[in-house]
């Protein structure tokens, strides 16, 4: 308990800025899962060949090398130059959203055909159908793992820890510099991270099991 | 061209309309190529200075230790995160409480805590207990914990999902728990989440990058020591292409793998096909998104 007590603002202020990271890297990988989703079940066959040829590169790549990218390797290319904050928020944004693209391409697809073809039968206009039958009934099966999803990218923003970035994870760091017992302060972050990550598997059973009955 | 959910089959001018965004997008993904491709000539990038650390026989030794100890981190990691996955699970499936609710609360426990932590609290927390701790051990057991836990959860879905007259069946031909469940549940559940998990192993070996964080020296931390060396002018560039290269290789291999099983299994009448629902939320969890219940999308 000493460890935490004594160096609660140490704690409180790298853990915020984890929610920090979490929120701005949350925020910018929805919109842009959602817009490689968009390519990826577009109509136009170069719009999908691109989403694809994204989603499987960057899924396959670990974000431990997206971060190396971003943080060492991207300022030899002398484009911008980004603090770590921001390269931290580039690389869990660039790697989450292929993760979100998936969620919400395979929830638009647990919709049958018949739906639209029905909707487009009664004379439905793209943004009614899109609004009022197809996206209703794909949420279903989006938000779930879209939950699980960010339980995953708000346990990857420990990564950053490395790279210079003071979050959760760099709370080692900075405990042993003060000469604390490392071990113990390890210990109270992994716990406030399960009290973190509680609330949303909590949240995500019940929305499975609450929609997966409507089905 | 068959319509999808979202679009009907394009008529003659919505033809048109699609080979318009076509040559717009075409042209604004090649414009951005093209930016990246001038970035890295003007940089230097391309230059054979940059890429002449190829040639050095000691550095092509040290690439492929490099890439044999990620292996050997992936090959031990997989083996113990099964072997945990598998006790686990069968923990958790116990009709004694005493059992399961510890097994479960272990699970639940090291499915929500981050890797990265776990890594640093084997490498850096536990030496001032007196233990120490190499970083491949710290590396692997942290991967056994982690990936184990994602695995007891795949494996107890699968044998959850599995129809309830296989084990009815089962104990009415006068087997007893622990042959229902070797014999007869477990050789099914298996194959039929076979593709799950080995997209999960796919995790555990994007995974073993993480090691980088805790100085383990495995194809990452090569390809930024080598990228370090001003004698071949910095070239972390390249290397990070190459290590980028070999990663997408080996992950893309054991996808097809997965998918190549996936298809096996639907072709043969032995594999009893899990119950839709469930199964469909296993894959919406865990296959299709590689980021399992609890989060795994490292």
């Amino acid at each position: 308990m000493g460890v935490l007590t004594r160096n609660l603002d140490l704690f409180v202020h790298h853990f915020a800025n984890t929610l920090k990271l979490f929120a701005v890297s949350g925020i910018a990988s929805l919109l842009l899962g959602i817009f490689l989703a968009m390519l990826r079940v577009s109509p136009v066959p170069v719009f999908r060949g691109v989403g694809t040829l994204y989603v499987t590169v960057v899924r396959n790549t670990p974000l431990t090398l997206v971060f190396v990218f971003f943080v060492f390797a991207y300022p030899y290319l002398e484009i911008i130059k980004f603090e770590f904050f921001t390269a931290a928020v580039v690389a869990l944004t660039l790697y989450t959203s292929a993760f979100v693209c998936e969620v919400v391409r395979s929830g638009i697809n647990t919709v049958p055909i018949g739906q639209a073809e029905a909707s487009r039968a009664l004379g439905l206009t793209f943004t009614q159908m899109l609004g009022s039958i197809v996206l209703p009934q794909a949420l279903r099966s989006v938000v779930p793992p879209m939950v699980s999803t960010f339980i995953a990218l708000l346990k990857n923003t420990t990564v950053a820890a490395g790279f210079s970035v003071r979050e959760a994870g760099a709370i080692r760091d900075a405990l042993s510099e003060l000469g604390e017992d490392t071990l113990t302060g390890m210990l109270w972050v992994a716990g406030i991270f399960v009290l973190l990550v509680m609330p949303l598997t909590y949240l995500q059973r019940v929305l499975e099991k609450r929609w997966s009955v409507a089905r | 061209m068959s319509s999808t959910v979202l679009f009907d089959v394009p008529g003659p001018r919505a033809r048109i309309r699609y080979r318009a965004y076509a040559v717009v997008g075409i042209a604004a993904i090649a414009a951005f190529l093209g930016y990246v491709v001038w970035r890295f000539v003007d940089t230097g990038q391309f230059e054979g200075r940059k890429w002449s650390w190829f040639e050095y026989k000691q550095i092509q030794i040290s690439l492929f230790e490099a890439l044999g100890r990620t292996l050997s981190a992936f090959a031990v990691g997989a083996v113990l995160a099964l072997l945990f996955g598998a006790v686990f699970a069968a923990a958790r499936l116990s009709d004694h409480k005493w059992v399961s609710t510890p097994a479960a609360v272990v699970v639940e426990l090291f499915r929500a805590i981050p890797l990265v932590i776990m890594m640093f609290f084997f490498y850096y927390g536990l030496p001032s207990t007196g233990i120490k701790l190499t970083a491949f051990t710290a590396v692997v057991l942290s991967l056994m914990l982690y990936n184990g836990s994602v695995l007891a959860e795949v494996f107890r879905a699968g044998i959850n999902s599995l129809p309830k007259g296989q084990s009815e069946a089962a104990y009415a031909l006068g087997m007893r728990k622990t042959q229902v469940m070797v014999l007869v549940l477990l050789p099914q559940a298996l194959r039929a989440m076979l593709p799950t998990i080995i997209s999960q192993l796919v995790v555990l070996l994007k995974d073993t990058a993480l090691g980088f964080l805790i100085t383990f020296e495995e194809l990452l931390y090569w390809g930024r020591q080598i990228g370090g060396q001003l004698q071949f002018g910095r070239p972390l560039i390249p290397t990070m292409i190459v290590v980028a290269s070999i990663y997408i290789g080996l992950c893309l291999l054991l996808t097809w793998f997965a998918n190549y099983l996936e298809k096996r299994n639907r072709r043969n009448k032995k594999v009893i096909h899990l119950d839709e629902d469930k199964a469909k939320q296993i894959q919406l969890g865990e296959a299709s998104t590689a980021a399992p219940a609890g989060g795994a999308a490292l």
